[in-house]
Parts: structure tokens; sequence; C-alpha cells
């Protein structure tokens, strides 16, 4: 599992902070914390983008079920794969077969 | 100061009412219904500011007050019997979110058999949710350590929630005496509830309850394990307060003539009045008896009670919930494991009475006491690890 890395209190605490450390209940006072819990690491099969067969539909984006395509500009972007878990949903959904999914990380 | 006349439930409703707790999420359910009852009413008469929501069951009512104390809200509900099985699961989530809610229980046993009566087995189930417990003998006990909840559970050393027993019926309904305290003199006891993080805070951003994985969860469970052990000292210097505004004295029990006592019963709620007359009538016949009366189950005052029993030939341990485990019940288990970590000499005996609100009467705990002569004497008494009492055999 990822460390959490980010400013604020989330900084302090990772898998080595001893009891005394934690916030009481776990509580979390900073928002979007779960962007620095890196799912990607549960990955056992990995999308691969094919540049010359993508038409830029961005079809695979809305299907993404862990918003793990960026989009910048109107444009797709590589996908993020520190939180991609490899479902392979974005494959089926391409009209071009610009996605294929590869074995393993 | 007011002297009146009043039942347990209405007791409890009015400390409710000297603190005007915010938000009250409530499902009623036999004996503790007078309560939300009570409270609707004064909602409803201009007395109070409550926000009353009524809510579909007990697992809603104690989901909500989560919300609600999560929110910043000072949170209250009551209930009975199965309505608190019915919030297992959130009473943990309650206590491990480090939620400072109030819950009045009125005790009543576990269905089944169906039965509405007193008995401890619906809040000793709960007794390992984290949730602190504090239980009493009558009506002004269950209105005074009510009285002191909030300052228990709010105070930055604990951050739990607080249950308040008091035994269904022979407390919540029966009419006694009582003393009232003043209401700007409670309200300001009380206090105000000022958290420092709530989810409505404008200008901060929250989450309550996250998952925990593996990596975290026994660490937090160590935290709050320690919370419970910083209760016990913030208990007694509330109590130490609430003492020298009313001359009430509260601890984690009461010592009923326990200082030179050689025979002792240990017991919790109701049953602890007529065990006073039972002593008393003991002592009148010459016998050191007394009687350890337990107010705070959780966290447990182990080293405590077995300092207080250290000087007793025979003790008694009264439970008033069956632990189905063949050998008694908790309250018995929990005395006699202190007693065993104290090393101490005294002869135990757990004893099983005033299931589904069976009657005790001051003759049953005299014959108790005759018993424990005869076991501090070596005599094998009883030919069952857990006797009961008032049973037809």
């Amino acid at each position: 599992m990822a460390e959490l890395k980010q400013s604020g209190l989330a900084e302090f605490i990772n898998e080595t902070t001893p009891w005394h450390g934690l916030t009481e209940g776990l509580q979390i006072y900073e928002p979007a914390t779960s962007r620095q819990f890196h799912t990607g690491e549960w990955r056992t099969n990995t999308p691969v983008w094919d540049t010359s067969k993508c038409k830029q539909c961005l079809l695979c984006v809305p299907y993404c079920p862990d918003s793990s395509i960026p989009v910048v500009g109107g444009k797709r972007q590589d996908f993020d794969l520190d939180h991609c878990k490899g479902c392979g949903i974005c494959e089926k959904a391409c009209p071009f077969t610009a996605i294929s999914m590869k074995e393993g990380k | 100061m007011l002297k009146t006349r009043m039942s347990g439930n209405e007791a409890v409703a009015h400390a409710i009412r000297q603190i005007n707790p915010d938000v009250m999420p409530a499902f009623p359910i036999t004996p503790s219904t007078e309560i939300p009852q009570f409270v609707a009413s004064m909602i409803a008469n201009g007395e109070i500011d409550t926000e009353f929501i009524p809510v579909e069951s007990e697992h809603s009512s104690m989901s909500a007050a989560i919300g609600a104390s999560a929110a910043g809200a000072r949170t209250l509900t009551a209930t009975s019997s199965c309505g608190l099985a019915f919030m297992w699961e959130v009473l943990y989530v309650a206590a491990s979110s480090r939620l400072p809610i109030v819950m009045a229980v009125v005790n009543r046993g576990l269905t089944g058999p169906l039965n509405i009566n007193a008995e401890h087995s619906d809040s000793m189930g709960a007794r390992d949710s984290g949730w602190i417990q504090i239980y009493a003998e009558n009506n002004q006990e269950a209105y005074d350590n009510f009285l002191q909840a909030y300052r228990i559970a709010e105070h930055p050393d604990v951050k739990l929630p607080v249950m308040i027993c008091q035994d269904g019926f022979i407390t919540s309904h029966a009419v006694e005496n009582i003393t009232l305290w003043d209401d700007m003199k409670m309200k300001k006891f009380v206090g105000e509830y000022e958290p420092q993080h709530y989810l409505l805070r404008e200008d901060e951003v929250m989450a309550v309850g996250p998952y925990a994985a593996s990596g975290y969860c026994m660490e937090a469970k160590k935290a709050q394990a320690e919370a419970m052990k910083r209760a016990k000292q913030v208990i007694l210097d509330v109590a130490k307060e609430f003492e020298a505004i009313t001359g009430q004295s509260y601890g984690f029990f009461e010592g009923y003539r326990m200082d030179d006592a050689e025979y002792a019963i240990v017991a919790i709620g109701s049953v602890c009045g007529t065990a006073k007359d039972a002593v008393d009538a003991m002592r009148e016949r010459g016998l050191r008896a007394g009687l350890l009366k337990i107010r705070v189950f959780r966290p447990f005052p182990a080293q405590e009670i077995a300092d207080a029993l250290k000087n007793c030939r025979a003790v008694a341990v009264m439970d008033r919930a069956e632990g189905y485990n063949a050998v008694g019940g908790p309250l018995g288990a929990e005395v006699m494991a202190a007693l065993y970590r104290a090393k101490a000499k005294a002869e135990a005996v757990n004893i099983m009475y005033g299931l589904s609100g069976r009657d005790v009467r001051v003759e049953d705990v005299e014959k108790l006491f005759d018993e424990l002569v005869r076991l501090g004497d070596g005599e094998q008494v009883y030919s069952e690890t857990c006797p009961y009492i008032g049973l037809r055999e």
C-alpha cells in the first residue's frame, strides 16, 4: 500500500505511525486524500493505449469506474496507473480497438 | 434545589431539560419510551429547543445520532432491550469514531423468552462495544449520572459515548423521592459543547469513519482502548465537581458498610437498595456484612474493586444477566478475574438473580449472607458454579 505523501495532516500519518500518533477515530482533516491511496497496486492486468488507433472520441473516459483516464484540453491522456485497477472496461468500451489489456502490472 | 418525587424516566427527562441537548433521534421501546415522550412534550411546550428526529428503528436512531454528533451537535438517544440489540452494529461505530453521544438505557432483558422486565442482558451484551457504562440504583442516581455524562463523554482525554443505565420499571417507572438541582447551576456545570473538529465546521473539510486497512486498524483500537482507561480519572474528577455543587458523592462504586466488612455482596442497579436492608439486618445480628454497588462498569475498575474486597472472607457477585457460558454471568467473571489478578484470598461465588424482573427480597439476600459465612469457613455450600436465587426448584 502506498504511503500518504501529500501536504497536511496525512503527511505525518502512514503505516509506520505509532498508535498514539493517529487522529482520534482515524478522522481525516483534509479533502481528497483518496488520491494518495494508490489502488493501482491491486492491478493484475494493465490497459495499453494505442494512439495510432485512438480517435479521441472520449467514450472510454465516462466508462472508467476509477476516473483513471485524465482529459486535458478535450483530449484524453495516458492512463493514471496509480489508480487504474485494470478492470478492462475501457477495452470493451473502445469502438476502435485502441485499448488492449496486457497481463501483469 | 427542589425536593420532589418522580420516576426514573422522568428524572432523566428532567436532566435532559436542564442540559437542552441539540439533537435526539429516538425510537420507542418499553420501558424507555417515556424518555423520548417527555422530551417531545418539552419541545412542544417550548421548554427546550432540541431537534427531535422520529426514526423508523433503533438502528436508525443510533445511525442518526452518529451523524448528528459527527456534525458537531450534542446528541442523545434512549432505548431498552431489543432496541439496544438492534443498534449493535452502529454502537461500535459511535465508539470507534470517538463520538460523545449519551444514551439513556433503561435495562430490560433481551428476548427470549419475550419479556419486558428488568434485566441487564441488554447493556451487558454491549459491554465490549467501547461505550462507557454507568449504572444507577435509583431515580436520583439516574438523574445525577445523566447530568455528569456529557462532561465525561466530551472530555478531550476521553471522547467516547456513554450509556446511563437504570433498571426497567423498578427504577424507570416507580415514583420515588428525589432532589432536583437548580437549572442554572446544572447548565453551568454541564457547559456548552465546543468540539474542535466537526463536519459542519465551515473552515475545515473532514472525513469521519474512513476505511482502515490492517496497517491502521490495530493502532486505532489501541488508541480507543487507552481513551477508555483515561476515562477513569475523568469520571472521578467530574464526580468531585458534581459533589462540590450538590453534595452527592459518586465514584466507581459505592461501598456500603464495607470498611470492616468480612462478607460482601457485589451488585449493580436497583437490587442494591434491597441488599442494603439485608446488610443492615445482618449487622444487627453481629455479622460484618457489606455491599459493593458497582456504578461504573465500563471502564471496569478492576484494581479498585479488588482493593475494596481485599479484607473479605467471602464475596457473592450477583448477576442479572445469564452468560449462557456454563459458568455464570459477566459481572461474576470480571470481578473474579479482578480478585485473581490482585491475588485476593476471599472465597467468591457468582449468583444469578432477578432475571426478567424476578423479584429479590431482603430475606433472599440475608440467606445469601448466611451462605457466605459457611463459604468463608471453607464449607462446600454450592453444588453449582453459579447458583440461582429466587428460582423454583
